[in-house]
């Protein structure tokens, strides 16, 4: 019996771990230029933990398998040393993992969320809603008309609520529902929502923010290679949750620029 | 002689004669433990066939579910679940789950039978209260279960329950109207319910210990209940206020958790100057002990079953405790773990960061204390040790994880995703309940006078095992490749590839989920069929197993207890036997 859940725990144990190995199932390519240092973040802490995940799986099935011996004669042992050895050894191999991590993460963390954005960054609006979100551009004015949440009017696509007739800087902003921006640009959103939480997930940018009603919050980033990515809602917002997101398309400059203007145009 | 005057004062209720006193509104709490271990039972079934009904939604969601449609037939026309009839399903489970199961049955359900047994108590110390907390409990539960009636559909704000969703009512869509109303309700009465239990729990644990039974003679599992106690206190004095807000938000026009200026249903909402985050880090302040809720006594009650079978000392039972205390006063100081994504300021994540690290350093040693007791033991393998060995490798396995969502840069890319589904259930869920299964095969024969039995009682041990590793392990991956939580259906392109580790997962919960019965066969069985117990058949040290099977209504039949060792005298000579009761006074000796 006790053999049985010896060999149980090591097969479960070497099955698990070998997919994470091979990477059957794994993080999408990395296309920000602070995605690297969060994936280095995450292997250090794979390999840290998969080895501490390894040893105690290991040593349970050992000592099992051992506690399993039927042999009468047999006298029951202590671990060696007693507790002290083993408080010890966890304050030390944990207490370092956690000093390595902390020092590690917090400047990953610091470099991305706490480093201010590029003064010449290109500012995006986004407004969240159930179960949609859109993107502003502020026009040939760079300048963005001002949010009225009694002017939103879903139908006639007045998505922020600008209003266009008393607000200057409102009348060229460019409304999408695409996030297109050019590649290698920093990027600057600032995030809104016009009813309840949702959250802004692009994991090949290793980004996850919250839309919260009533703050306005920034995120910032730059795309390193063009293509088209998917942008979903991973804050619970209703029933059409799932159903909710949008496209994040990185351009060349060139192509960023005609696009815009086209956009302009309309 | 000691002084009983303490005991005897808490038990001035004579044993009852009328079967409503008796099996009813009792008092004693042997029967209040078993209403409550009841109750979770009719928990864990009901929560068990939501996460079927959710995981088959999820593998093949076109497939009709025979006789959903007769549960509800807007919420699953033909049998095919809609959106939010998924997300009401998923609500509940997780409501169903984490209030309903883990926090009654690892503690409420085994403190009440146990601890004032373990501590050679006759009864809590205000009886009254706990017949109290039982039956507002359970009035909870009543209205948590009428939210699945209401017209509008159960609510689908998860168990979580974030504002503004869950607070602007009907406007927000389906599910938010009276069921989310009922659910604010019924986790209000449940805090009531909870602060009463706490309070009893402390003060028997602090006043009616026997003569000898010192705090450092506490069994391991009593420790647990009582630190429990202590972080229930705490933590349900939070939720309840928070609940009383949210329900005024949502009935009394009052805006603590909506901020102006929002449009739900083409409608600007008449709420100005709420906070979205106060609810947050309220819920959270709750929400992160209430983990430590669910696990602590079930760590105790490993800690306590393992050395019986390893027929050897827990190693380091103080050091145990210790870490216990230490889990439980930490736990007060990483709420924001959970919110690194909510906006926030950036500064505080290595602030919730730091201790939330810090916490893995007593769990690796409960948990190498755990696994270095299991050295050198000789070990019986029974259905209880079996669970305790599984608690020890799924208790790894879910705690491994808290390293990667503790760290901020890596929660970013990982919140929200099944990797955390993962980590709670394993670590939170499934460790708990192997906690709480553990403790049903081995006090069974305690409560109920018979044994279970043992072959039903491994059949279940391998086939949970091996199935909960089935169902929880892929979460990680599915979790690394970005799969979100809480979606109905799977339809971005990215999530397209994945839904075949989906459909493995379904099968895995619907055979796992299946075993199950094979453990409330045997419990049924075992209650009326099984052997009947001796009074120690496990060869056990601790109080409850110096009683009858199942105790008397004093629990000791008039006797004094006297408490001469520790529960921990196993592999000792006396007498012929390997171990030493607490109440025996004979000297101890190693061998």
């Amino acid at each position: 019996m006790g053999k049985l859940f010896a060999v149980l725990v090591i097969v479960i144990t070497l099955v698990s771990v070998s997919f994470f190995v091979r990477r059957t199932w794994w993080m999408p390519t990395d296309i920000s230029t602070t995605g690297a240092a969060i994936d280095h973040q995450l292997d250090e802490t794979m390999i840290e933990t998969g080895l501490l995940f390894l040893a105690g799986q290991l040593v349970l099935g050992l000592f099992v398998w051992q506690a399993s011996n039927k042999n009468p004669a047999r006298k029951i042992k202590i671990f060696p040393g007693g507790s002290k050895p083993v408080v010890i050894a966890a304050i030390f191999v944990v207490g370092i993992e956690i000093l390595a991590l902390t020092f590690i993460g917090s400047k990953v963390w610091a470099a991305v969320n706490i480093a201010p954005a590029a003064a010449d960054s290109l500012h995006v609006d986004v407004q969240a809603e159930q179960f949609a979100f859109y993107f502003r551009y502020a026009g040939p004015d760079g300048q963005f008309g001002g949010i009225h949440p009694d002017k939103i009017d879903d139908g006639n696509g007045n998505y922020f609520g600008l209003d266009p007739a008393n607000d200057v800087a409102a009348r060229d902003d460019v409304v999408v529902g695409s996030l297109v921006i050019p590649v290698n640009r920093p990027i600057l959103l600032t995030l809104h929502s016009k009813d309840v939480g949702h959250s802004f997930y692009v994991p090949v940018l290793r980004i996850q923010q919250d839309f919260v009603p009533g703050l306005e919050i920034p995120v910032h980033f730059t795309a390193t290679q063009t293509g088209k990515f998917e942008i979903v809602c991973t804050q619970l917002c209703g029933l059409g949750h799932y159903n909710m997101k949008a496209y994040l398309q990185v351009m060349a400059e060139p192509d960023y620029e005609q696009w815009l203007k086209s956009q302009e145009g309309q | 002689m000691h002084d009983t005057s303490a005991a005897h004062a808490a038990h001035q209720h004579a044993a009852p004669t009328g079967f409503i006193r008796k099996h009813v509104f009792s008092l004693d709490h042997k029967v209040i433990g078993k209403q409550y271990y009841g109750l979770a039972l009719l928990a864990v079934f009901i929560g068990m066939v939501l996460s079927w009904l959710m995981r088959v939604h999820l593998g093949w969601p076109a497939w009709p579910i025979p006789m959903l449609d007769k549960l509800s037939a807007v919420g699953a026309p033909q049998g095919v679940m809609t959106p939010e009839y998924y997300l009401s399903l998923m609500t509940m489970h997780g409501t169903i789950m984490v209030f309903f199961v883990l926090t009654n049955a690892p503690f409420a359900a085994f403190g009440n039978y146990f601890l004032p047994i373990q501590i050679g108590a006759e009864d809590m110390a205000f009886p009254r209260f706990n017949m109290m907390s039982f039956w507002v409990t359970f009035t909870a539960f009543v209205v948590m279960m009428a939210a699945f009636f209401v017209s509008d559909g159960p609510p689908i704000s998860g168990w979580t329950a974030y504002a503004p969703l869950s607070a602007v009512g009907g406007d927000a869509g389906p599910g938010l109207a009276l069921g989310q109303t009922l659910w604010a309700i019924s986790i209000a009465i449940f805090c009531i319910a909870s602060l009463l239990g706490a309070l009893n729990f402390i003060a028997t644990t602090l006043d009616l210990r026997t003569k000898g039974m010192s705090l450092a003679r506490m069994p391991a599992s009593s420790w647990a209940w009582f630190v429990t106690a202590v972080i229930s206190l705490l933590a349900f004095a939070v939720l309840l206020p928070a609940c009383i807000l949210l329900i005024l938000d949502r009935v009394a026009g009052t805006s603590f958790f909506i901020p102006a200026g929002l449009i739900l249903s083409d409608k600007l909402q008449p709420h100005s100057g709420g906070s979205v985050l106060l609810w947050q880090h309220l819920f959270w302040f709750f929400g992160h002990p209430e983990v430590y809720i669910a696990i602590l006594p079930s760590i105790g009650i490993v800690c306590h079953i393992l050395p019986v079978f390893a027929r050897k000392p827990l190693l380091g039972p103080r050091a145990a405790v210790g870490c216990m205390i230490a889990t439980g006063f930490l736990s007060y100081m990483v709420w924001g773990h959970h919110m690194f994504v909510s906006g926030m300021s950036p500064f505080s994540a290595n602030l919730f960061s730091v201790p939330t690290l810090v916490i893995t350093i007593p769990m690796t040693i409960l948990t190498l204390l755990l696994i270095c007791s299991v050295y050198g033991a000789k070990m019986r393998f029974t259905s209880a040790s079996l669970f305790c060995l599984g608690f020890i490798s799924v208790f790894i396995s879910g705690g491994i994880s808290g390293f990667f969502l503790a760290q901020p840069s890596i929660d970013i890319y990982l919140h929200a995703t099944y990797f955390v589904v993962a980590h709670f259930h394993f670590v939170m869920a499934v460790a708990s309940l192997f906690g709480v299964f553990a403790g049903t095969y081995f006090w069974f024969p305690k409560m109920f006078g018979r044994m279970m039995n043992e072959t039903l009682g491994k059949l279940h041990f391998w086939l949970t095992f091996i199935g909960v590793y089935c169902i929880f392990m892929p979460m990680h991956y599915l979790g690394l490749a970005g799969n979100v939580r809480r979606y109905s259906a799977f339809v971005d392109d990215y999530l397209i590839p994945l839904i075949p580790v989906h459909k493995f997962i379904t099968v895995a919960a619907l055979l796992t989920g299946a075993a199950q019965f094979i453990f409330l066969f045997n419990l049924i069985w075992s209650r009326f069929k099984g052997p009947i117990a001796s009074e120690n058949p496990w060869e056990a040290t601790s109080l409850e197993w110096s009683t009858t099977s199942p105790p008397p209504f004093d629990n000791f039949g008039g006797r004094h207890m006297v408490v001469y060792n520790g529960p921990n005298e196993y592999g000792v000579e006396n007498n012929g036997t390997d171990f030493v009761m607490q109440v025996s006074p004979e000297k101890v000796s190693a061998s």
